[in-house]
């Protein structure tokens, strides 16, 4: 059987915020919620833990360095050692530049694809969910989606809660067409 | 009119609000950012496309020629062996720093007048990249080996590139320039996607629900005409929607979403700070580390970063200028934005005039006759024309940014920055011919001039440049609509 949600959608983003901590203090299920764009505040609010991507990144770019560090000193010195010019076949200072590029390259699109993968955004995706375009969430609107989770979810209580708010909509959904 | 806001905050205390003119709501900005993506492009935009376009073929056909005969066509001599090809490599990927200066430098400054910029400065740059990089691979002279740079295991040896070698670090520089770029560029679009896509989802079905009506209604609607037309056009729309059904990825505005994304937006910004950086200094040792006179100082890497960004940011200027008139977005790109990227003008000007002035210095104090002679050849050589344009565009034009009354006048913005477009192509002219041309051997000394095959490719490279800027324009939003949303909830 699936869940329900109720929706409420908001004008403004003060609102919303309101709106989303006092529903974390009532202790609800805050499934999601729907912005056009990065409300400052609102991961406090829904008790979002940090991200772990920096970690990802930091660990990709040390790949990347370590990884083409020790290639140039094999292909320069192990591999097939060339004289260019006298240079010694340790030219740490000469593969500065390319350790530094790959670095870069592999910490920023690793940190990209994991993003991706992470946030589970698929491009096929979105024919099976249709988000809450219908809402404006992408336009101007914001949306709160409070899971009716538990014995104690009260259906009324949680529409008054959300009323106190200003919103400018009230809505009940299945599960499916949010998360 | 509305620019008079802008033009008191810059006189006051330049609040927040004053960004954006006209009191916008998130709902005005999504209109207005999309009219230009709904709407049908306008005559002038079709006359850009069209010169541009002609333009590009101009390069094409060039190119073509070139390869088929040989770099021969090109007027290199031995004394002179790089000249245009590379001038050009190196104005191109200058003009591309300002969009990453923009886009991430300023954002980790936390300067919110980017927001309005950053996604046609983002654009401009992958273009520029996309120019400078055909330069090297034009002048291999067979471009189809260019996998070569690739350090893969391979029948001749294996033999290895050379790492030691400032084109090697180059190859390493460009490609990951363009790559983060793109992929920075593209995350920034991301929700600017989405946002298109359901707008379309939306238009779509009441355009089906009205033409569903129209079917039932055959008393006051029976003509075919009307309905071909309507087919036509939802058959194209409907393309357009499942491009942007695809890449925005399914993107739907959720928070949990948004939370990663803001730290992997803040990630690329830290990476791409130190990148940008770092990829002018690489080119500039692509001279810095050659023995010749005029190449061989160390002032080179922070003198090319600051004339990069120099000249990028008049590239920015000029484009935004165009594209806030054609565009029709004036609200968001307001004399305080104008205002901003002037005084970076300024700025770096004065460091590339600082740079100008110690390079000259060095030598007369280095005591070494032959760095004297370079910069006396520089400077009353015969190429002494092209040393005092360069002066004359980069270091005392662009002082004129100093008045505020010339920093408020879009049509003096524009001109000062065509000089400086001028003048910084002239600056890589000057440092790598004047510096070849007259050597260690008097006997080997020799001048250059471009041949009409290299006069045509670099006229082609703008041709790319403009017709791939024009094709932006018409496809993607211009502005960041989601950045600029946050900015405005600030102001309300």
């Amino acid at each position: 059987m699936s869940r329900r949600v109720i929706i409420g959608v908001f004008e403004r983003e003060e609102d919303l915020l309101h709106a989303t901590a006092a529903a974390r203090d009532e202790g609800l299920d805050i499934v999601d919620v729907f912005s056009p764009y990065v409300v400052h505040g609102l991961d406090r609010a829904m008790g979002l833990r940090p991200s772990r991507l920096p970690w990802v990144c930091f660990l990709l770019g040390l790949l990347g360095a370590t990884g083409i560090l020790l290639f140039q000193f094999w292909t320069t010195s192990v591999g097939w050692p060339i004289n260019v010019g006298g240079k010694p076949w340790n030219s740490l200072p000469a593969f500065i530049p390319a350790t530094f590029e790959m670095m870069v390259l592999l910490g920023g699109v690793g940190t990209v694809v994991a993003f991706i993968w992470s946030a589970g955004l698929r491009p096929w995706h979105n024919r099976s969910r249709p988000a809450l375009a219908d809402l404006g969430v992408t336009d101007d609107r914001f949306a709160l989606a409070i899971g009716e989770t538990g014995v104690a979810f009260d259906h009324a209580r949680v529409r008054a809660l959300l009323s106190r708010f200003r919103p400018a909509s009230i809505e009940d959904r299945a599960e499916e067409e949010v998360a | 009119m509305r620019d008079a806001v802008a033009d008191a905050a810059i006189a006051g205390g330049l609040p927040v609000a004053s960004l954006i003119a006209g009191n916008k709501s998130p709902a005005d900005v999504t209109r207005d950012v999309c009219r230009a993506l709904d709407a049908k492009p306008s005559g002038l935009w079709w006359l850009g496309l069209g010169l541009s376009g002609s333009a590009l073929l101009l390069g094409v056909v060039a190119v073509s020629y070139q390869m088929a005969t040989g770099i021969g066509t090109w007027g290199l001599n031995s004394t002179v062996g790089w000249a245009f090809d590379i001038t050009n490599f190196v104005f191109w990927i200058g003009i591309g720093h300002a969009g990453t200066l923009i886009s991430a430098i300023l954002f980790l400054l936390r300067q919110r007048w980017r927001t309005s910029v950053n996604r046609a400065a983002e654009a401009m740059t992958l273009f520029a990249v996309m120019c400078a990089g055909l330069f090297p691979l034009i002048h291999m002279g067979r471009p189809w080996l260019a996998f070569w740079m690739l350090p893969y295991p391979n029948t001749r040896g294996s033999l290895w590139i050379n790492f030691r070698s400032p084109l090697i670090w180059d190859f390493f520089a460009i490609s990951t320039y363009f790559t983060i770029s793109a992929v920075f560029w593209y995350i920034g679009l991301l929700p600017d996607l989405a946002t298109i896509r359901d707008r379309m989802r939306a238009s779509h079905e009441t355009d089906r629900n009205a033409r569903g009506t129209d079917a039932h209604d055959n008393t006051t609607y029976d003509n075919t005409a009307y309905d071909n037309t309507a087919y036509v056009v939802s058959g194209f729309s409907r393309t357009r929607m499942r491009i942007f059904d695809w890449l925005s990825l399914g993107w739907n505005g959720s928070y949990r979403t948004w939370h990663r994304y803001e730290v992997v937006y803040l990630l690329l910004a830290a990476l791409a700070t130190p990148l940008v950086l770092s990829v002018h200094s690489i080119v500039s040792m692509d001279f810095a580390t050659a023995l010749v006179p005029g190449w061989h100082t160390t002032i080179f890497p922070p003198y090319f970063v600051a004339g990069a960004i120099f000249s990028g940011m008049a590239m920015v200027l000029t484009l935004m200028l165009v594209a806030r008139k054609t565009m029709r977005i004036e609200d968001y790109i307001t004399a305080r934005h104008v205002d901003a990227m002037c005084r970076l003008v300024i700025l770096t000007s004065g460091i590339v005039g600082l740079a100008y002035a110690t390079e000259l210095f060095t030598a007369f104090y280095s005591g070494n006759q032959y760095e004297q002679s370079a910069f006396v050849n520089r400077v009353v050589g015969p190429l002494a024309w092209g040393y005092w344009v360069m002066v004359g565009c980069n270091v005392l034009v662009p002082q004129l940014f100093w008045f505020a009354g010339v920093r408020r006048s879009f049509l003096m913005v524009f001109i000062i920055s065509l000089f400086i477009n001028v003048g910084m192509w002239f600056e890589r002219f000057i440092i790598i011919v004047s510096s070849l041309e007259r050597g260690f051997l008097p006997s080997s000394w020799a001048s250059y001039s471009p041949t009409s095959i290299e006069i045509a490719t670099l006229i082609g490279s703008f041709g790319l440049f403009f017709t791939c800027f024009l094709l932006f324009c018409r496809f993607v939003p211009v502005i960041a609509m989601a950045e600029i949303k946050a900015v405005l909830g600030k102001a309300r």
